[in-house]
């Protein structure tokens, strides 16, 4: 058996951590056509490349199927509840920025704080009859996060995509979403509370609480840490 | 811990509860999840599972009894009503994955307008005699006194209604109040929105469902809150001393009593208090060994407005409560449909019991 490093299999991310490996001498490379889900971990015995999707990435590593995994902190607190308890964050990798925010209309000038958005959602309740709508596909965190600001008489409405234009689409009245540089939701004449956001997240390295590992399969993981200097 | 022990000790305790002349009920186990969305919002959906038909659209398995058992009072029950019932609820358990996530619960409940001291008083009791033999520590609670102080603040309806929503959060109730006592920083987003000659400027195009009258009337509503003097530091010190009581019965009531000479507004609270403590005397529960937390029961997602209490293991700190309850006037209200009944009842763990009993 080997060490199982999953990384996400499309895209700049995907580069990215290849690049990030790279500079600390683990060659990482796909093998076979360009549309073939296969890859290679170079000059290392004992280790193979598993190319995932990064959404996928938490659940295999909660699962134990692969040892080490590169996938967001925004997916792996989403998708893991007790996260810290299943895997551990190893190495920060510098790219992927991206903050998981709570975004109203630019136009709702009287709410900026979770304090305003509480108001502004209980008297729209009183007036619509039904709970204010957030979207997002994030529940948990936001949930999570609007329980602890004290926030109450809202519902999360699930949207997996295009959650920008959910309220000019009257499904939603607010939004939780990632976002990098803010430009989509400007565009979409969304603004973000004036607050600590949800989470900040970007590309970690985790490393499986559960994925069992033999002696061999230990020593690896050893010289593969100890060659990217990482505890 | 074998089921069908659990499952015999929830009959015994239910037929127990039935000699006492409690109609015995039954409930689905899929609930609608609108009804108990609309009360809880959506922290209910971290506490219980919730699925989907393909008729009904998302429906909950029952996360506890008292919800359906007040509806079908208050559809068809007759007055005045005693229920009993013991059955599985579904939990989900996110933060203590230790714990169960299905368990039986026996409960017992009574609507009757009559006497609401005396009912506090019997449902304690019952409770209090049925679990005398497992050395659990009572405590017993009154949101009603909290709720009575808050009317009693001299706040404007506005301040009220924002500080009673937050009974039930009490970190958020806490930094309501310190703002209203003009303790916390003024956010400079609020300063300058207040600021402003005209606040619409620049807030580009009008996009949700969320008026412009609407952002209007809530700027309007901050101007007349900023306007509004600040509490006095001396009542915010008289809510955080009536928070802080937690003594035996008797020097609760004393306590409480001091704190309404500055706070006139909780003394017939306060007097409900102490016709209880008669009630139960009356039913032979020895007060003055009872202990009484005027926070109990707040930040736990519960429907009670008056009178509560819980039973603990004392030395299983890690156990959830054995068996809880209380008084939810206003649960009967709002799923009464212009209906209302005082109403109060509590809860026992059986399974928790079984335990108890197999560890002597």
């Amino acid at each position: 058996m080997s060490v199982k490093l999953g990384v996400p299999s499309k895209g700049r991310l995907m580069e990215k951590t290849f690049d990030w490996f790279g500079a600390r001498g683990v060659g990482l490379a796909r093998t076979g056509s360009e549309r073939e889900y296969s890859g290679e971990v170079q000059g290392l015995d004992g280790m193979e490349l598993v190319l995932l999707s990064a959404g996928e990435i938490p659940r295999e590593l909660a699962a134990g199927r692969i040892h080490l995994g590169v996938t967001g902190t925004d997916l792996v607190q989403e998708k893991l509840a007790q996260w810290d308890q299943k895997v551990a964050p190893l190495a920060e990798l510098g790219f992927g920025h991206a903050d998981l925010i709570i975004a109203v209309p630019q136009c709702w000038v009287d709410v900026d704080t979770l304090d305003d958005l509480d108001a502004a959602a209980s008297a729209f309740r009183a007036r619509h009859g039904f709970r204010m709508r957030i979207a997002t596909k994030y529940h948990r965190l936001v949930r999570d996060y609007l329980h602890r600001g004290g926030v109450a008489d809202y519902q999360l409405v699930d949207s997996q995509g295009a959650t920008e234009g959910t309220v000019k689409n009257l499904t939603a009245e607010a939004i939780a979403d990632i976002t990098s540089t803010g430009e989509t939701l400007r565009a979409n004449h969304l603004k973000v509370l004036c607050e600590e956001p949800v989470l900040r997240s970007q590309a970690t390295l985790f490393r499986s609480r559960t994925a069992p590992l033999s002696d061999a399969e230990r020593e690896t993981l050893r010289d593969l840490l100890d060659r990217m200097s990482l505890e | 811990m074998s089921l069908s022990k659990i499952t015999a000790k929830a009959q015994d305790l239910r037929t127990a509860f039935e000699a006492t002349g409690a109609q015995a009920v039954e409930c689905a186990v899929l609930q609608p999840a609108a009804t108990l969305l609309d009360l809880y919002g959506e922290d209910i959906r971290t506490r219980a599972y919730v699925t989907y038909d393909p008729v009904a659209g998302e429906v909950m398995l029952r996360p506890d009894f008292t919800v359906p058992v007040v509806q079908m009072h208050m559809a068809e029950g007759a007055e005045p009503a005693r229920y009993t019932y013991a059955g599985k609820v579904f939990r989900r358990q996110e933060e203590h994955p230790e714990r169960a996530s299905e368990y039986v619960q026996v409960g017992y409940e009574v609507f009757d307008r009559s006497d609401p001291d005396a009912a506090d008083a019997e449902v304690f009791a019952l409770f209090f005699n049925t679990l005398a033999p497992y050395g659990l520590r009572a405590v017993t609670g009154d949101i009603g006194i909290l709720m009575a102080a808050v009317e009693g603040l001299g706040l404007s309806g506005r301040r009220r209604a924002a500080l009673q929503r937050h009974i039930w959060r009490p970190r958020r109730f806490r930094a309501l109040l310190e703002r209203f006592a003009g303790q916390a920083q003024v956010p400079p987003s609020r300063a300058a929105l207040l600021a402003a000659v005209d606040p619409m400027a620049g807030a580009g195009p009008l996009i949700g469902m969320r008026s412009q009258m609407e952002i209007s009337q809530r700027i309007e509503a901050l101007r007349e809150d900023a306007q509004e003097p600040a509490l006095s530091g001396e009542l915010v010190a008289l809510v955080e001393a009536l928070l802080k009581v937690s003594e035996s019965c008797p020097y609760a009531l004393e306590r409480l009593r001091d704190i309404a000479v500055d706070l006139p507004a909780i003394s017939p609270a306060v007097e409900r208090f102490s016709r209880r403590c008669d009630a139960l005397e009356a039913r032979g529960v020895d007060v003055g060994a009872l202990g009484f937390e005027a926070s109990y029961g707040r930040s736990s997602m519960e429907y009670y407005d008056g009178f509560v209490f819980g039973f603990v293991e004392p030395f299983r700190p890690d156990w959830p409560v054995v068996a809880s309850g209380g008084r939810y006037d206003a649960l009967t209200r709002q799923l009464g449909q212009g209906r209302e009944i005082p109403a109060v009842g509590g809860v026992i763990r059986p399974g928790l019991l079984c335990e108890l009993e197999a560890a002597t």
